[in-house]
């Protein structure tokens, strides 16, 4: 007989076509999650730029890690949105009473939540490049930005499970959303920390977002990162590993 | 053994509990392969718990479950690859297509022909017309047909259907019982629960009734029928019912 695990790679590609397809219906997804951020970095550059001072004589180069996570930030509340309406709905306990691995469901919600920000992410680095974004980072730097962006969206999309999956409704599901997008503004993601006043300036220096956007400047102006790195694959890997072991249990409990 | 190889559902002494809350009492029955069992009982009875244990959804607190000969708590993997559910919501996806849905569960039952089964599951059930558009367009009726395709992708023998007439209007639900009966005839074991007697009366070989978390009767209708007192024989004026009615002049206007 055939074994449910030997399957789990094949299935779990099967579950994430089928977000993609939510992902690439949803005018809404689409909107704020590519579109927003790049209408940002419009405002941020045309509108408002001439006006900050960043000590970088190109301010895209300045702004474009910021807008990067606020894209992924924003992308959070619709895994925990489509989480939620597959448990809601009955359709994981469609696929539970099939013999397929009892993870791939999960798996391929948080496989969709990397695929999709990879897509828009690469949009969005496009239209900077288009706005005059240079950088003279190599092959190496830019490997390691990716893979940092990648933890950032893996960190964030746990954290999106364990809130969709335990929602009582719609609203609770999606509001896990609306303080992480509150991180990438009170980071120095628009502005260096040392314009902000004291308790602004210390929320801002000790938070994750603001480690990872320095982490991504440097790389990304061949600067070196020094110990910001560390502290953002900690902050990351951090959160990844207790958002997994909540969400694990939280999906062991209701399925 | 023999009548063993009979059964596609065996349950002996079936207990859950939520915490103080003893939802199944020692629950009895057993349904023969090839026929049509109904789960008859009220809302909260029961009926819903007895089919998510077993498909392998929940498990359960004592008492022997075995479903084609699996038991469900140290074979579930087994009891998933014969068995399908249609639970008691239209679990189909909204977004994708009533074809994309067919696809997506033959994809999953890893059949080489995903497509062409989709194809004939759209034909069978009447859903040509609306193959390409998305579920959530779909009416009550539809959804459950689709729903009910779905569960079929695979051709397993052991089909659950969770109440599946619920919230449909009257003539939906004439076309779910006529796809029941046609899974009957093609052999298949249907195990359907319901809260409407009739319902039961119609499609049903075996009934049993499920109350506060025990069966209190089983068996044939025929069986059922002699618990109760002998017929009289009486003349009454036949009314006909508002859904006779209400079907009547629908029909009429149909054939016009």
């Amino acid at each position: 007989m055939e074994t449910t695990q030997s399957y789990f790679f094949m299935d779990m590609s099967v579950m994430l076509g089928r977000s993609m397809r939510h992902v690439f219906r949803s005018m809404d997804t689409i909107i704020t999650v590519t579109l927003m951020p790049i209408a940002m970095m419009l405002l941020f550059v045309y509108v408002l730029g001439g006006a900050i001072q960043t000590g970088t004589d190109n301010y895209v180069n300045y702004l474009l890690p910021g807008i990067m996570l606020i894209a992924i930030a924003n992308s959070i509340g619709y895994t925990s949105y489509r989480l939620f309406l597959d448990m809601e709905r009955g359709i994981f306990e469609r696929f539970h009473s099939m013999p397929i691995s009892r993870s791939a469901a999960l798996w391929g919600h948080v496989l969709t939540s990397l695929v999709s920000n990879v897509i828009s992410v690469a949009v969005i680095i496009l239209v900077a490049l288009v706005m005059g974004f240079r950088s003279t980072a190599g092959g190496l730097s830019w490997l390691a930005v990716a893979g940092i962006l990648a933890l950032f969206t893996l960190a964030l999309t746990w954290i999106a499970a364990i809130a969709g999956l335990s929602a009582k409704s719609v609203d609770g599901a999606v509001a896990v959303a609306y303080p992480i997008h509150f991180l990438p503004l009170i980071s120095s993601a628009f502005v260096p920390t040392a314009s902000m006043p004291g308790p602004v300036r210390a929320f801002a220096e000790n938070q994750p977002v603001t480690s990872i956007v320095e982490t991504i400047r440097s790389l990304l102006s061949n600067q070196p990162v020094g110990n910001e790195i560390w502290v953002a694959l900690a902050w990351c890997v951090g959160i990844i590993l207790v958002a997994y072991f909540f969400a694990k249990r939280v999906y062991q409990k209701r399925v | 053994m023999e009548n063993m190889q009979n059964q596609a559902i065996r349950v002996e002494g079936l207990r859950k509990s939520y915490k103080q809350l003893h939802v199944l009492r020692g629950v009895d029955f057993e349904v023969a392969k090839g026929s049509v069992f109904a789960l008859l009982g009220s809302n909260g009875s029961g009926k819903t718990t007895i089919v998510k244990i077993l498909t392998t959804l929940l498990k359960h607190d004592s008492g022997n479950v075995t479903v084609n000969g699996f038991d469900v708590a140290l074979k579930p993997d087994g009891v998933r690859q014969s068995i399908s559910l249609t639970g008691q919501f239209a679990a189909v996806d909204e977004i994708l297509t009533g074809r994309e849905n067919l696809i997506l569960i033959a994809r999953l039952r890893h059949l080489r022909n995903a497509r062409q089964v989709a194809d004939d599951l759209i034909k069978r059930f009447g859903l040509t017309d609306a193959a390409d558009r998305r579920a959530s367009t779909y009416s009550g009726g539809m959804r459950r047909r689709l729903d009910i395709a779905m569960s079929l992708v695979g051709n397993s023998q052991l089909v659950f259907l969770d109440e599946p007439t619920t919230g449909l209007d009257p003539e939906a639900r004439i076309e779910v019982w006529k796809i029941v009966k046609e899974l009957a005839s093609s052999g298949i074991t249907v195990f359907l629960t319901t809260q409407y007697l009739e319902e039961a009366e119609q499609l049903a070989d075996q009934i049993a009734i499920l109350d506060k978390g025990t069966i209190i009767v089983s068996g044939t209708l025929a069986e059922l029928k002699k618990l109760f007192p002998p017929a009289k024989v009486e003349y009454i004026e036949k009314q006909p019912t508002l859904e006779e009615i209400f079907l009547a002049i629908v029909g009429k206007n149909q054939e016009n």
